[in-house]
């Protein structure tokens, strides 16, 4: 009797905590999040978290314009070696903390000294920044960079609570603080992240959601049931082939997003002894093998045409895409022609890749194009802990590479091919490309910036040692009662307008 | 009875220091550098080096095991690489999870295989015998990965009946925390339910053979008397102490499952572990999943002792 | 068998019915056993004769047949690159039932001589093998596989080595366990007092009263041995791509489930299968080799 009274209590009491009155959205992740703490986090889904928890210097907007957020305008001198800074006077860290220019040069200057800080090469062109004003800051750079502001927009411009910051050390992570519009409640490792509305916003009223909880699922089946039943709101990175199926249900909504980053191959041309093979030595070789992919093809057959088919580190649509350079078509007689100028007819080639079943079918793809060029591609499954050992190391012949897109064209393309370039796995080293794409950080005219790149993608299309395939995009999913989400290129969820009807 | 438990902890002991060695050797022998997926997308040098030094990865690996070893004595098990918690914080976490999984196993297991083995053993060569040994068989046979994507697919995604993944904590949510958790527990349950009701039905072949069985069924006890009071009781000893065992692999059993049904539990926690080279995680996780087993184990021996009276007078 | 029938068996046969063929005469009995029998030996058949059988190319991709449901082109339709899955199906037979094999030989190969040794001559050997096997054991069997798969790469070779390994403990405590029983009987005392030598002991008197719970664990193992393959070609460990095996079909085919279903039955029903003909298999002998029964 006891048990059958005590049974009925706890029914009723969840029964009368299910319908809550605030709204609250449950948005369904690929992956759990690493470190809560901007400055060591690394994660992609760890700024999804963000988008909502910690406020930046400066945002940017879905066609790719830097915007006002923390700080309201800023100028850069002629030389491009200072950047003044004016900050909001209304902000407060969720401590109740003030936010100013003081907070500022902490953060920076934390971002930049602390030893766990991941954000050191984001921020190595700055010098010194200091407060020239209650509410003004001024960066000094060693050198000329204008994608500085680009590095702003991003883990490198959130403002974390200095007080909070202070007293954790390399423990922020564990309860973050910061100024954007919803603030930490609570983290279940590979289960949840929990936020709440932070009353204290600037802007709290464009934010109509009371809650939001972040909910790792990795299986991409599993995150659409969970959508499907109503026990999530949202679900990012839906996979290409549940797009059709997700565009078919009358209950659900999407939209989709070319990203910023790419999908490529890169050759090892000089790195240790395995670049020692026809296709490291011989630009002919990558030629042929570059043209023996139907890009297109892959992504239809294996992305059910939702991403972009491509050649170069940008997507087609951005600005910084060369458009003398159009995505190749498949053109199997040039390969073989190319192979037999190279004095090849057949060449046994390892082609390392993730294990993650998507990309291997990919790879089998291409693993099957390029046969007819006369390519014996062996696919080497790798974990990622695994490849990414294998490719620093230069224990690959070809390695299949991803990297999310950085907004300014700069972090796309200098650390992968500059002879020094900290991710130059391929080994490739060029004085002349070098030269451009140092020159590029210090144009601040658009148009002629554009210029230096273009110049320097004439040599990266002949070359070839990063063969590039195409550009991801991100597929987002969501009940149809979930309104004013809006998709930017860096794949973030911004909270701003987004609200659901009960 | 205190000291055989007290010597059977004993020589665990040296069973866990092995344990502990050759998990701490194979991963460090390893391939794949969990530092450079740390240290992010850029890979700074002076990251990685930090992080190396941080995590004493520069050292040589005997000193490595003696700085972990020595912080085990203080109850310290790390942190994780990949999310700076302690590790001890995350197993106090995530146990409790594949527990309320592995009870709910348990029990559905117990549900079906006692009764269905009293069943078939009580009605012996007949059609719910072959039934009952052919349901059995299938259930040992199925591959559990297998027959969980098909109940996803059935019962989440063609029926929406239940969610297909997800937990919620048993005291605080019961209703989402049976909705979630009965799939899975039901998936991991079948491989016990059927070498439970294989062993149900061999006790009690062998307990109904028994003289005093007959004796009872001479003397005129309803069948159901006979069955249960007298086989039954008999039977149980081999049923209880196999139980505690099973209990034992249910922890184990739970990796796959667990990975399926996106349950946040130990299996799930050991396997990403694995997978991102979290090197103090999988060290400290197949620790404990090794104090348990060998719990259990000695739990079952001494149910063995305890419910066998000749053996309690050996003691 | 009446007394009469019994007499009229010459001498000779009497003599010729080793305990093997009165095992094979049990095991034929049992028609469950033989079932499971049939079963593995057609699966044994199909791999042996998979490349000669009229199947196109199971790595032969086709764009404009992707993820076709079952049909009379495709009996148990395409994948998700356009390859005939019955074909893969049958090319996987020899991937998942090589790798049941194996790994179940590297276990007996390993194991066995270990427990022979250990249990015979007792003394600290046996301390330190009894303290190293329940290590082993006390760690989760596919934990224990997946790190060692981890560690060695993954290819289906590998996977095979892996499970060998983590299955290898069970075969040390069991022979182990059947050594410490036989030792003290009767003729193994004899042999020793006779002076015959370890190895002869070992070999001639011990290892083949050891045998019959051997080969039955054995039996056992491969279902478990099949079910492990798949498991670590599910999470990535196993066979790579492009050759197929049941595994790594399902971890595939579990991308594809709302919208082919078809990828995920086939395999999943072959593993199935293929298990429990040997889990029949293995109880048939467990019966027909227990010395207990008549």
């Amino acid at each position: 009797m006891t048990f059958r009274r005590l049974a009925t209590c706890l029914l009723l009491s969840t029964a009368l905590a299910g319908p809550a009155l605030s709204a609250d959205l449950r948005i369904g992740l690929l992956d759990d999040a690493d470190v809560l703490d901007p400055a060591q986090s690394r994660t992609y889904v760890g700024r999804i978290v963000y988008a909502a928890l910690c406020d930046k210097l400066v945002d940017i907007s879905t066609d790719l314009q830097i915007v006002p957020q923390l700080a309201t305008d800023w100028t850069w001198s002629d030389d491009a070696r200072s950047l003044v800074m004016n900050l909001r006077q209304d902000a407060r860290f969720h401590d109740g903390e003030p936010f100013n220019a003081e907070a500022v040069v902490y953060n920076i200057e934390r971002m930049k000294t602390l030893p766990e800080s991941r954000r050191k090469s984001e921020l190595a062109s700055v010098e010194s920044v200091a407060a020239t004003g209650p509410y003004q800051v001024t960066f000094k750079l060693g050198k000329p960079d204008v994608s500085l502001l680009a590095q702003l927009s991003d883990r490198a411009g959130m403002m974390v609570s200095p007080k909070a910051a202070a007293a954790s050390g390399a423990n922020f992570g564990a309860k973050p603080v910061c100024s954007g519009p919803y603030r930490f409640v609570e983290r279940i490792q590979q289960d949840r992240i929990v936020l709440e509305k932070f009353a204290g916003h600037w802007d709290a009223a464009a934010y109509p959601l009371d809650r939001v909880t972040y909910l790792p699922i990795p299986d991409s089946t599993v995150r659409l049931a969970n959508l499907r039943s109503g026990d999530l709101d949202m679900v990012e990175r839906v996979s290409a082939t549940d797009a059709a199926s997700v565009a078919a249900d009358a209950s659900l909504k999407s939209e989709t997003v070319i990203g910023l980053g790419y999908q490529a191959l890169y050759v090892n041309v000089a790195n240790g002894a395995r670049a020692d093979n026809p296709l490291g030595k011989d630009k002919r070789v990558r030629q042929a093998f570059s043209l023996a992919i139907d890009r297109d093809a892959i992504n239809q057959v294996v992305y059910e045409g939702t991403q972009a088919a491509g050649n170069q580190p940008f997507p087609p649509e951005s600005p910084w895409f060369d458009k003398t350079f159009p995505v190749p078509a498949r053109d199997i007689e040039k390969a073989k022609a190319l192979m037999a100028e190279a004095g090849v007819t057949s060449v046994d080639i390892q082609l390392q890749a993730a294990n993650v079943p998507v990309t291997l079918q990919a790879m089998q793809v291409v693993q099957s194009m390029v046969a007819e060029a006369g390519f014996n591609v062996s696919l080497q499954a790798t974990e990622f802990t695994t490849l990414l050992a294998a490719q620093s190391s230069g224990d690959f012949q070809i390695s299949r590479s991803d990297w999310s897109g950085r907004l300014d064209p700069d972090g796309n393309i200098h650390q992968f091919i500059t002879c020094k370039g900290g991710q130059n796995d391929v080994k490739y080293c060029n004085p002349k490309l070098d030269a451009l794409l140092d020159e590029a950080r210090t144009v601040t005219d658009p148009v002629a910036r554009k210029a230096k790149y273009d110049a320097a993608n004439a040599i990266m299309q002949d070359d070839l040692p990063i063969i590039y395939l195409g550009n991801q995009s991100y597929i987002y999913a969501f009940d149809k009662n979930v309104t004013g989400f809006k998709p930017y290129p860096d794949g973030l969820i911004r909270l701003r307008g987004m609200d659901k009807a009960e | 009875m205190t000291s055989y438990i007290a010597k059977r902890l004993l020589v665990a002991i040296p069973t866990l220091l092995i344990v502990s060695v050759f998990v701490f050797l194979l991963q460090k022998l390893l391939p794949g550098d969990p530092i450079l997926a740390l240290a992010g997308e850029e890979r700074d040098p002076a990251t990685i080096e930090f992080l190396r030094a941080k995590y004493h990865l520069n050292d040589p690996i005997v000193w490595q095991y003696i700085y972990w070893f020595r912080d085990l004595l203080h109850g310290d098990l790390g942190i994780s690489l990949r999310t700076n918690q302690p590790v001890t914080e995350l197993i106090a976490e995530k146990l409790p999870v594949t527990i309320q999984l592995a009870v709910l196993a348990m029990i559905i297991a117990m549900g079906i295989g006692i009764p269905a083995g009293i069943l078939a053993a009580v009605r012996k060569n007949s059609a719910l015998d072959v039934a009952a040994n052919l349901v059995a068989l299938s259930g040992l046979s199925v591959p559990n990965f297998w027959l969980g994507i098909m109940l996803i697919l059935l019962v989440s995604v063609n029926l929406g009946w239940l969610p297909a993944s997800g937990y919620a904590p048993l005291f605080s949510d019961p209703v989402r925390a049976l909705e979630t958790m009965i799939m899975p527990a039901f998936v991991l349950s079948t491989p016990l339910a059927a070498t439970l009701m294989r062993h149900t039905r061999s006790a009690m072949l062998g307990a109904l053979k028994a003289d005093y069985v007959r004796t009872a069924r001479a003397k005129g006890l309803s069948p159901r008397v006979v069955v249960l009071e007298h086989g039954f009781r008999n039977a149980l000893l081999p049923i209880v102490t196999l139980s505690a065992l099973l209990f034992g692999d249910l922890l184990a059993g739970a990796v796959l499952t667990e990975q399926i049904f996106t349950i946040p539990g130990f299996g799930k926690l050991i396997v990403d572990a694995v997978f991102n080279r979290d090197y103090a995680v999988v060290q400290g996780v197949v620790l404990c999943t090794a104090v348990g087993f060998i719990l259990m184990n000695l739990l079952a021996d001494v149910l063995y002792v305890l419910l066998n009276p000749r053996m309690r007078a050996a003691l | 068998m009446t007394i009469t029938a019994t007499t009229e068996v010459p001498p000779a046969a009497l003599l010729r019915d080793t305990p093997f063929r009165r095992s094979w005469r049990k095991l034929a009995a049992n028609r469950a056993a033989l079932v499971g029998l049939v079963i593995v030996a057609f699966f044994a058949l199909v791999a042996l004769l998979a490349p000669i059988l009229p199947l196109p190319d199971p790595m032969a991709t086709s764009w404009s047949a992707i993820r076709k449901a079952p049909s009379a082109a495709h009996w148990l339709g395409t994948d998700e690159i356009g390859r005939d899955i019955l074909s893969r199906l049958v090319w996987g037979t020899r991937a998942s039932l090589s790798a049941g094999i194996v790994s179940v030989l590297i276990a007996v190969v390993i194991g066995v001589p270990i427990g022979l040794v250990s249990g015979y001559f007792g003394g600290w050997l046996d301390q330190i093998v009894s303290r190293m096997t329940e290590a082993f054991l006390a760690m989760p069997f596919l934990i224990l596989a997946i790190a060692l798969a981890a560690f060695l790469g993954p290819s289906l070779g590998n996977a095979m080595i892996a499970i060998g390994l983590s299955a290898m403990p069970v075969f040390v405590r069991l022979t182990r366990g059947q050594v410490l029983a036989v030792k003290t009987e009767d003729y193994v005392e004899g042999a020793r007092s006779v002076g015959l030598r370890h190895p002869r002991i070992l070999w001639r008197y011990i290892f083949p009263n050891v045998l019959p719970p051997i080969v039955v664990q054995a039996t056992l193992t491969i279902a478990t041995a099949i079910i492990a393959e798949a498991s670590l070609s599910f999470l990535g460990l196993g066979q790579q791509p492009p050759s197929p095996s049941w595994g790594s079909m399902l971890n595939t085919a579990k991308n594809f489930l709302g919208q082919a279903p078809w990828m995920a039955l086939s395999p999943g029903a072959a593993i199935f299968t293929v298990v429990i003909a040997f889990n029949l298999l293995g109880d048939g002998l467990a019966d027909a080799l227990d010395p207990r029964e008549t």
